[in-house]
């Protein structure tokens, strides 16, 4: 079989990934080697003259308990948003998958909250949880929750973790889906012959046949929480109450475009690249080597 | 050890459509029985009501004297072996087979016993650790048979198993099959499309068709005296030569006398004609233009076109275009193509059955 193209012209195949190549040019490479060279400078409180001092941004950096307080929490977001993002979408793909009267109704309905903008769910969330506003905080209160996440940093915590898992439940679901459905029937069939009860097939049959599927949606999850949450976070508690909801991302923005700090916060933004490259990395190397069969 | 009986058995879906349309059969203790038909005639959904993977609408199905209709596919001790093996991908051989018996809670030390003698028996010793996707078909095959033997069940089910091996393969798994099936004396229903394979394994052949039992009985039986024409043309390769008679040929030809003087059809087993210019007594003669020849060794198909122009049976799944027919004769010598040859059958070896096809008319 035939499998490369043969192009007449020699430019021809240069000129058809060029776009491509711009497009990840202009908007990855390039800001991310801006951010590194930033990263090296340092400007002073009215912006009139820029010095170049090599590593000391980063040694500001490392030397504030902040920072690691930071990191750390945003570890504990990540993985808090991952888990439970994606045992609920799994519950409920599961539930899809069974035959059910209107199922592609509830399949249709369980992808939408894919297509809301991270800003819009927070501002979402945020109505039905404000303190004062919020149709669901009046119920809390009246279940004698002392529910107010503009004061309460855990309160404000727990809830960008929902909302922000709450968003991702669609994506998971919708993989988690494709995934239940490329399961061979027969297998589940032979499982069950084999006196396999539905708890004890899902746990030894269906769920590690869909390890592929949880590790890719265990990194896409952790990115997300890392990245895409900045909307979320920036309508709901802009990273408050004190910072008990700044994550690294956040914290760029705030030190960097509120605080004027661009060189450190640039040299926070090439730390949290080489986290989740990192992160990514790790995951590759030894997860996926145990889940594919 | 147990026998199957199926009393009356239908399935209908929940749109109205009658997959299974009652059926009874009975499978003896220890007996290979094999359902046959085209695909669609609901063969492959009897196996599963028995299996307990489709429900049953009516009737009863009943294994070793218990009546099992509402009973769960783990607790009917059955075993099932699938088209596709149906094999853990994520599971090493052993545990493919140990899966069953570690969910029925059995110790380790007889489970390895177990599945080490079924490894012994399929040839499977040297691939215990390997993963399914590391095994040839043949060889995904054989667990997917030691994942049933290891259980020791009362029934085993098997859905089509060949079909997705070679033809090479198919016949000696085939053979396998039926060598095991006999060492370990499981009752036994096997599901196939496949004539040659239903007829060299079975005790009891099934022959369906829409939902129906066309034919119950011991393959040689059926093959010598089908009872319909479906079964005629479904059962034998290349099929039997349908044709329409008249009243008159009846009488004439068969000497039936004028009782049964209607419409009917006439079959000839394509070995059962001889080309020969003498004409039978009692039998049938029939003049032909030869219009084709497939010669395979041991012997040679003649395709002839039938010289007058006859009233013609309407076609039925693998029967013959009407007014074709076939002649099976030993040996490699055959006519010509284009050359007209007369060929006869003897008054014993003509199927008579009544002009819808459903009756076998015994003279």
């Amino acid at each position: 079989m035939q499998k490369n193209a043969i192009f007449q012209s020699k430019l021809l195949p240069y000129a058809l990934v060029a776009p491509q190549l711009a497009i990840v040019l202009i908007f990855f490479y390039w800001p991310a080697a801006q951010a590194v060279f930033q990263s090296f400078l340092q400007q002073d409180a009215f912006g009139l003259s820029t010095t170049f001092v090599w590593f000391e941004n980063y040694r500001d950096l490392l030397s504030q308990p902040d920072y690691f307080a930071t990191i750390l929490r945003t570890f504990g977001f990540s993985f808090a948003i991952a888990v439970s993002s994606l045992s609920f979408a799994l519950l409920l793909a599961v539930m899809a998958d069974k035959p059910l009267r209107g199922g592609t109704l509830y399949r249709t309905l369980l992808i939408w909250p894919y297509a809301v903008a991270p800003p819009v769910v927070g501002v979402l969330w945020i109505f039905m949880l404000h303190p004062s506003l919020g149709v669901l905080s009046r119920y809390l209160r009246a279940l004698g929750v002392d529910w107010n996440p503009l004061l309460d940093g855990d309160q404000a915590a727990l809830l960008i973790i929902v909302a922000a898992a709450w968003k991702q439940i669609s994506y998971n679901f919708l993989f988690f889906l494709a995934g239940l459905q490329g399961i061979p029937k027969s297998v589940i069939e032979a499982a069950a012959i084999d006196g396999a009860r539905p708890m004890r097939r899902f746990w030894t049959v269906i769920f590690p046949l869909l390890s592929p599927t949880i590790f890719f949606l265990l990194v896409v999850n952790i990115v997300y929480a890392f990245f895409d949450t900045f909307g979320i976070i920036d309508t709901m508690t802009r990273g408050g109450p004190g910072k008990s909801t700044e994550t690294l991302v956040y914290k760029v923005y705030t030190d960097g475009l509120l605080g004027g700090n661009l060189g450190g916060s640039a040299a926070q933004s090439v730390i949290l690249m080489v986290i989740v490259i990192m992160l990514t990395a790790i995951q590759f190397r030894f997860v996926e080597r145990k889940v594919t069969y | 050890m147990a026998n199957v009986t199926l009393r009356d058995v239908r399935k209908t879906y929940p749109g109205g459509f009658e997959a299974i349309k009652g059926v009874n059969v009975d499978v003896g203790d220890g007996q290979f029985c094999v359902l046959v038909g085209p695909s669609g005639c609901g063969k492959s959904t009897l196996l599963r009501m028995v299996a307990g993977l489709e429900t049953v609408t009516g009737g009863e199905i009943d294994i070793g004297g218990r009546v099992v209709n509402g009973v769960e596919p783990a607790d009917r001790d059955i075993a099932m072996v699938f088209q596709n093996y149906a094999l853990y991908p994520h599971m090493s051989v052993y545990n493919n087979m140990a899966y069953g018996l570690r969910n029925r809670g059995m110790a380790e030390a007889e489970i390895k016993s177990r599945v080490e003698e079924a490894a012994r028996i399929l040839e499977l010793g040297a691939m215990l650790e390997r993963k399914p996707r590391q095994l040839s078909g043949g060889q995904r095959q054989r667990v997917a048979m030691g994942r049933a033997i290891v259980r020791q069940p009362k029934v085993f089910l098997f859905d089509e198993p060949l079909s997705n091996l070679d033809a090479k393969l198919r016949i000696a798994m085939r053979v396998e099959i039926r060598k095991l099936q006999r060492r370990l004396n499981t009752t036994s229903i096997y599901v196939t499309h496949d004539q040659l394979e239903a007829m060299t394994l079975a005790d009891v052949l099934v022959v369906m068709n829409g939902g129906q039992v066309e034919q119950v009985g011991n393959p040689l039986d059926i093959y010598e005296k089908p009872a319909t024409t479906f079964v005629a043309s479904f059962i034998g390769a290349p099929p039997m030569n349908l044709m329409s008679t008249r009243p008159q040929e009846i009488r004439s030809q068969l000497g039936t006398g004028g009782g049964s003087a209607e419409a009917g059809i006439l079959g000839i087993r394509p070995e059962d004609f001889v080309i020969t210019d003498q004409a039978p007594s009692g039998g049938i003669a029939l003049s032909l233009t030869v219009e084709a020849i497939e010669r395979v060794g041991a012997e040679t198909f003649v395709y002839g076109a039938r010289q007058q122009e006859e009233q013609r049976v309407a076609a039925t799944p693998g029967e013959l275009p009407p007014g074709e027919i076939i002649v099976r004769i030993p040996g490699a010598d055959a006519p010509a193509i284009g050359q007209k040859i007369r060929v006869a059958a003897t008054r014993a070896k003509l199927h008579l059955f009544s002009a819808d096809g459903r009756t076998r008319i015994e003279a």
